[in-house]
């Protein structure tokens, strides 16, 4: 303690003190607030009936509180395990407020919490199921039948490299760099918002799991030729040659074409330098 | 107080400008003391200049600007030098044949490239900017136009040449020479005739006819109601039978779209006699429009679930899939022709017969 | 000058102008080649960034023709690029995903030649609307002006089919869109498709058509243009801004060799530079990533290059029109977006240098540019032009705009509708009264001089800023504007009671009308007085209504009869 003591007027005690404070805050709270991953595995009845509760409390408001939807927001009888995980892992829900859509935001919820709200929604009233992860395994996918799927299906909405795209009434595709393959999944099998349905009798899970390929795999392949410009097309390869390349040359064209500082003007300068040292020698001379 | 003087030329700043006195003549030119040759007194330059009160200072006066542009120019193709020799050297090193190799030959190649490029052209820049003596030179601009006695015995020498012809003089000659080359002119034009094949009525129908099945794109499988269930669905489909066959496609693709119970609202319509939409031609609520649009061809695919509208993403027509896609928004001018769907005897959907209109964008003869 | 700037050249080089010389003659010609002025400012440099783009696009593009196989003959594919191993595609889709990953910097050849393409139409651009705003066109310069417009119109049509050849998703739909709007022609649309297309949508014959097209037919058109471009350049002159020593008389600048020959060497490189550091850094028609031409599929945000966005963004702009009559169909959709806007650049392009000759009846020499600001109409006429095309251009990528800026897709479209009429109107009205202002502010120059900064008290405590006149290059610049004549106005007569025979009519009164826009202007007194200031004018008096200009055949600068040097006393005020 006498170490401490003798040297606690230094500077560096503050920040000493206030670290130790933050350690100590942080420990105490991560003891106090053990969440789902600590928790023990449950049944699936315990799941469903966790799942109600969280339901009631947070998702009933808009929903009604069997589920049976308000004007606020559709019914969900019937909307599956499925299409729950979908807007729950996305963040898109609990809706922020009612607009023209909803956007992908950081999620309120565990992993387990919404695997139980939506083991509670499929209890109520069936509907898609949320794919195993061999169902959304890419291993051994064909990813030029799923360019060619998502091409005819997915690209006008999304964009030929998952760049996102506008849609009407201030709605917009998002890009797909952020979405897991069981996201993709689901969102095909459910049609979230304003995004068509893709049931696995149109699309089967083997065509899925193809499109899910072409999706990773693109989204993650390099740009051999230089920086992307944002995948969207030509509109940004318009704007760098007038930007980049028109401005450059310009730039450049000023350069070579600007008047040149003349012989004389040169040659004044040299001397009035010159006179300026001679002048700067002179007085540090008289100076010493 | 400075005797410098800021002045804002046409063209932006222009350097710092002595305002004391007439501004010094430029130095004469190399050797050669006239301006052109063309005839008129050398009077724009290089005659007599009156030489300022100071002594003007010779080239000779400031080596030391000359020798360091001198170096920096040879720095600059010295560094193109290297980078020429690393493209080279990049190209016979670097494989391709792969998304990653391709980027790494790309990247070495283009940067060596780009170096030896500035290296020249920043040397070539110096070059004459520091190097070079800022001379100039005056011409006279003569007016383009010929002297008019140049002018008159042109035209007497034509004049002359052509009464020598008697193209003029003998219209039986000169008309049947216009006569025979007329067809010659024409022969370019007419062969071009096997360019392709006449129309006909080739735009007014596609590959559907009754009892087509209907498959999915891409898996090239046929599909029934049970299987295309879930409300709000939509997909491509292709026609039996012209999976490959990229000419029956670009008319043939079609877009099926599932509708709840009610939803779906398909007026019965009319051009002239002929039916062109009505609900008999949809199952289950499900209904099948032509994915070409009738603006300019291209492929009708966005689908939005909530309003239910079919959008062009080439130019933003909109049509509504549950009213028989009429247009409401865009250029388009048509809604997409409906095509008539029923069942075949194992439950898949088929085409009940071809569309009953054209597909695709307005032509002339379309009616 | 020193002797170590002399040069005597080997017997080998002499030898050989020697042995030419011999057989062609030349030695004159070729030293007045040499000794050709030419006069200097950046924005000279524009054009040359067209003809070096050019010169790049036929070297890469000889490469790539090497290896480009043009053929809509489909294979499956088993080539490096394994994300599409096993679809079918057409040879030509097939051999450009073979340039670009498995031929030694082919990839990069393919994009210096795109990313070259672009610099081409858009230093093209930026030239033409240099040339225009200068004045550049007027005689005797018209057919080099034409030329020039016709260059521009053959490079949309190179550039659309030049990357429409890889057969890809993107491009395919500008050939769809292509297909449907030649359908939409009247009478002879259905024929034109078909002989273009060899048949139905899409065929095989497009493909080698197109490329036989792209790499013989309008580069051979091209090179013929630009050489005789050049050679009328060279043959008449090049123009010269306004200054003291450039006037339509006598021309100042530095002679073609070596001066001008090096810079344009230097210049060559840097153009190739910026090619080369796009084709290294920025990534260009990524083919690979919008998959193999199917009728049936598109992506978002499907735009043309560039240069075409003005032609999607009338597709775009224009509402559903279409008429049915006795069987026949035309659909002003379609029809209207591809002939207006095309028709009202293009044709106003063509025929603005007679449009300004006839407005103004000035048929002299120019060969010193005009300041934009000393021609307001034609400057105004410009901006509206450049606005109109804007707006038509900026409305091609109306999607990308919707989502990127987070504005509803059709209110894009709509601001688009009303801004292709409102906004031009506003930048002509705008443009032209800037163009006054700033010849107001010349006005000022020339009467009272330049502000020095000085600031001196007068005996009576009143400040005044002292001015110094400007000397005479500074003068030059701004008394070079050259303001068309005043013709007859309609109806007018003559000392004989006749008519003046160009005003009668509609069109004469037109012409009456086009004329006094033209020859408005802000006049100038050349009293030369230039001292520090109040010479007296009452305020509102600089602006006069109209002003007559003079129309000169050459242009004397006047020489200023005060020139003033700051140590002496100011004149006195009269």
């Amino acid at each position: 303690m006498g170490w401490i003591n003798a040297r606690r007027r230094r500077p560096v005690a503050g920040y000493a003190a206030l670290l130790l404070g933050l350690v100590i805050v942080g420990l105490l709270y991560g003891a106090l607030t053990r969440t789902g991953a600590q928790a023990a595995p449950t049944t699936a009845q315990e799941n469903i009936a966790n799942g109600r509760i969280l339901f009631q409390a947070t998702c009933s408001s808009c929903h009604g509180l069997d589920a049976q939807g308000t004007s606020q927001a559709p019914g969900l009888i019937g909307a599956g395990a499925a299409a729950v995980y979908f807007q729950m892992s996305t963040g898109r829900m609990p809706a922020k407020e009612v607009g023209a859509e909803n956007e992908r935001k950081p999620t309120l919820f565990t992993e387990q919490q919404i695997l139980d709200i939506a083991a509670y929604v499929q209890s109520i009233g069936g509907g898609p199921e949320i794919p195993t992860p061999a169902q959304v395994s890419t291993v051994g996918a064909d990813t030029a039948l799923g360019s060619q799927l998502f091409s005819a299906n997915c690209a006008q909405c999304h964009g030929y490299a998952g760049a996102g795209g506008a849609l009407t009434y201030g709605k917009d595709a998002p890009g797909l760099t952020q979405a897991t393959p069981t996201q993709i999944y689901t969102a095909m099998l459910t049609g979230p918002e304003a995004m068509p349905v893709f049931s696995d009798g149109a699309i089967s899970p083997q065509a899925k799991r193809d499109i899910i390929a072409y999706i990773t795999q693109t989204r993650t392949e390099p740009n051999p030729g230089g920086f992307s410009l944002g995948r969207t097309g030509p509109v940004t390869e318009g704007l760098v040659i007038f930007l980049g390349g028109i401005g450059f040359l310009v730039l450049a064209s000023m350069w070579l074409t600007a008047k040149r500082r003349e012989p004389w003007d040169v040659a004044q300068e040299e001397n009035a330098r010159a006179a300026r040292t001679e002048e700067t020698a002179r007085t540090s001379g008289t100076e010493h | 107080m400075s005797d410098m003087e800021e002045v804002e030329g046409p063209e932006g700043p222009a350097a710092p400008h002595r305002v004391i006195g007439t501004p010094p003549p430029t130095p004469r030119l190399l050797g050669s003391g006239q301006g052109t040759e063309d005839g008129g007194a050398a009077d724009g330059h290089g005659a007599e200049v009156e030489p300022a009160e100071e002594r003007l200072p010779e080239v000779s006066d400031y080596p030391s600007h000359a020798s360091n542009a001198e170096k920096i120019v040879a720095w600059c193709f010295l560094i193109a030098f290297i980078a020429g020799c690393g493209f080279i050297a990049a190209y016979v090193g670097l494989e391709v044949g792969s998304v990653d190799a391709t980027l790494r030959s790309n990247l070495a190649l283009g940067f060596s490239l780009s170096v030896v490029m500035l290296g020249l052209g920043l040397g070539a820049l110096i070059w004459v900017r520091q190097l070079m003596p800022d001379a100039e030179l005056t011409e006279i601009r003569h007016a383009p136009r010929s002297p008019e006695k140049e002018r008159q015995a042109f035209a007497e020498y034509f004049a002359e040449g052509t009464g020598a012809s008697q193209f003029v003089k003998r219209p039986l000659v000169r008309r049947t020479l216009l006569l025979a080359t007329l067809p010659l002119a024409a022969i370019p034009i007419v062969v071009l005739r096997d360019l392709g094949p006449l129309p006909y009525t080739s735009l007014r129908h596609t590959v559907w006819a009754p009892g087509r099945r209907l498959l999915v794109y891409g898996t090239n499988q046929p599909i029934t109601s049970a299987e295309f269930s879930a409300p709000g669905g939509m997909i491509t489909i292709v026609p039996d039978g012209f999976t490959d066959d990229q000419d029956a496609l670009a008319k043939a693709a079609v877009l099926l779209i599932k509708f709840r119970p009610g939803e779906l609202q398909v007026p019965t319509r009319y051009d002239g006699s002929t039916l062109i939409g009505t609900m008999n031609w949809t199952v289950d609520n499900i209904v099948a429009y032509s994915k070409i649009c009738t603006h300019v061809g291209c492929p009708v695919a966005l689908y939005e679930q909530t309003t239910h509208h079919i959008l062009c993403p080439c130019h933003q027509s909109t049509f509504d899939a549950a009213t028989g896609a009429t247009v409401i928004f865009g250029p388009a001018p048509r809604p997409l022709p409906q095509l008539p769907l029923t069942v075949d005897a194992q439950g898949y959907l088929v085409s009940k017969s071809d569309f009953t209109q054209p597909v695709g964008p307005s032509f002339w003869e379309r009616g | 000058m020193t002797s170590s700037d002399d040069f005597k050249a080997p017997r080998w080089l002499a030898g050989t102008g020697g042995w030419l010389d011999d057989r062609f003659g030349g030695a004159r010609g070729i030293r007045q080649l040499l000794k050709k002025v030419f006069p200097d400012h950046w924005s000279f440099m524009l054009g040359e960034i067209a003809l070096y783009s050019f010169v790049i696009l036929l070297l890469t593009g000889t490469f790539l023709s090497f290896f480009f196989v043009p053929s809509a003959a489909e294979i499956v594919y088993h080539g490096s690029y394994t994300k599409l191993d096993g679809i079918r595609m057409s040879q030509a889709y097939a051999s450009t995903l073979n340039i670009s990953f498995d031929v030694r910097a082919g990839l990069l050849m393919r994009q210096i030649h795109h990313w070259s393409a672009d610099l081409f139409m858009a230093s093209i651009i930026v030239h033409l609307l240099r040339n225009f705003f200068t004045g550049a066109f007027r005689k005797p310069r018209e057919v080099t002006w034409l030329i020039g417009v016709v260059i521009f119109m053959l490079g949309l049509l190179e550039g659309l089919f030049g990357y429409s050849l890889p057969d890809d998703q993107l491009s395919g739909a500008g050939i769809r869109i292509l297909e449907g709007v030649l359908l939409g022609i009247p009478i002879v649309g259905t024929y034109a498709a078909f002989f273009l297309f060899g048949g139905q949508y899409p065929g095989t014959a497009i493909i080698p058509r197109m490329y036989i097209i792209h790499v013989l037919l309008i580069p051979g058109i091209l090179l013929a243009l630009i050489t005789a471009h050049l050679i009328f350049v060279f043959y008449q002159k090049h123009t010269a801004m306004p200054a003291i020593n450039q006037t339509d008389r006598i021309e100042t600048g530095q002679p073609f060799y070596p001066y001008f020959l090096a810079k344009t060497t230097a210049w060559f490189f840097f153009v190739f530079a910026a090619c080369a550091i796009l084709a290294t850094f920025a990534q260009i028609n990524p083919v690979w990533q919008y998959g193999p031409y199917t009728p049936i599929a598109i992506s978002s945000a499907s735009q043309p290059d560039f240069y075409m966005g003005f032609l999607e963004g009338a597709l775009r702009m224009m509402p559903a029109w279409e008429w049915n009559f006795l069987g026949h169909t035309i659909s002003f959709s379609v029809l209207i977006p591809f002939a207006v806007p095309a028709g009202i650049i293009f044709g106003g392009l063509l025929f603005w240098p007679f449009f300004e000759q006839w407005a103004t009846g000035d048929r002299s020499y120019h060969h010193v540019n005009d300041r934009p600001r000393n021609a307001p109409i034609r400057t105004a006429t410009g901006i509206a032009g450049v606005v109109f095309y804007g707006v038509l251009w900026a409305e091609g990528a109306n999607d990308v705009i919707a989502d990127k800026l987070q504005i509803p897709l059709y209110t894009v479209t709509w601001i688009a509708r009303v801004l292709i009429f409102v906004g031009p109107l506003v930048a002509f009205i705008v443009t032209r009264r800037i163009c006054l202002g700033l010849q107001r502010k010349d006005k000022e120059l020339l009467e009272h001089g330049l502000e020095t900064g000085i600031i001196r008290q007068l005996p009576d405590g009143e400040f005044v800023e002292i001015h110094r006149p400007m000397n005479e290059e500074e003068r030059a610049i701004l008394e070079a504007k050259k303001v068309p004549a005043l013709m007859p106005a309609p109806g007018s007569e003559d000392e004989h009671g006749v008519p003046a025979p160009k005003s009668r009519g509609a069109v004469g009164w037109a012409r009456g009308v086009a004329n006094r826009a033209f020859a408005e202007t802000v006049v100038v007194e050349a009293d030369g007085h230039g001292n520090g200031h109040g010479n007296g004018h009452a305020p509102g008096e600089e602006y006069a209504e109209l002003g007559p200009g003079e129309l000169s055949e050459s242009s004397v600068p006047h020489p200023d009869p005060l020139l003033w040097h700051p140590h002496e006393e100011p004149p006195e005020e009269s």
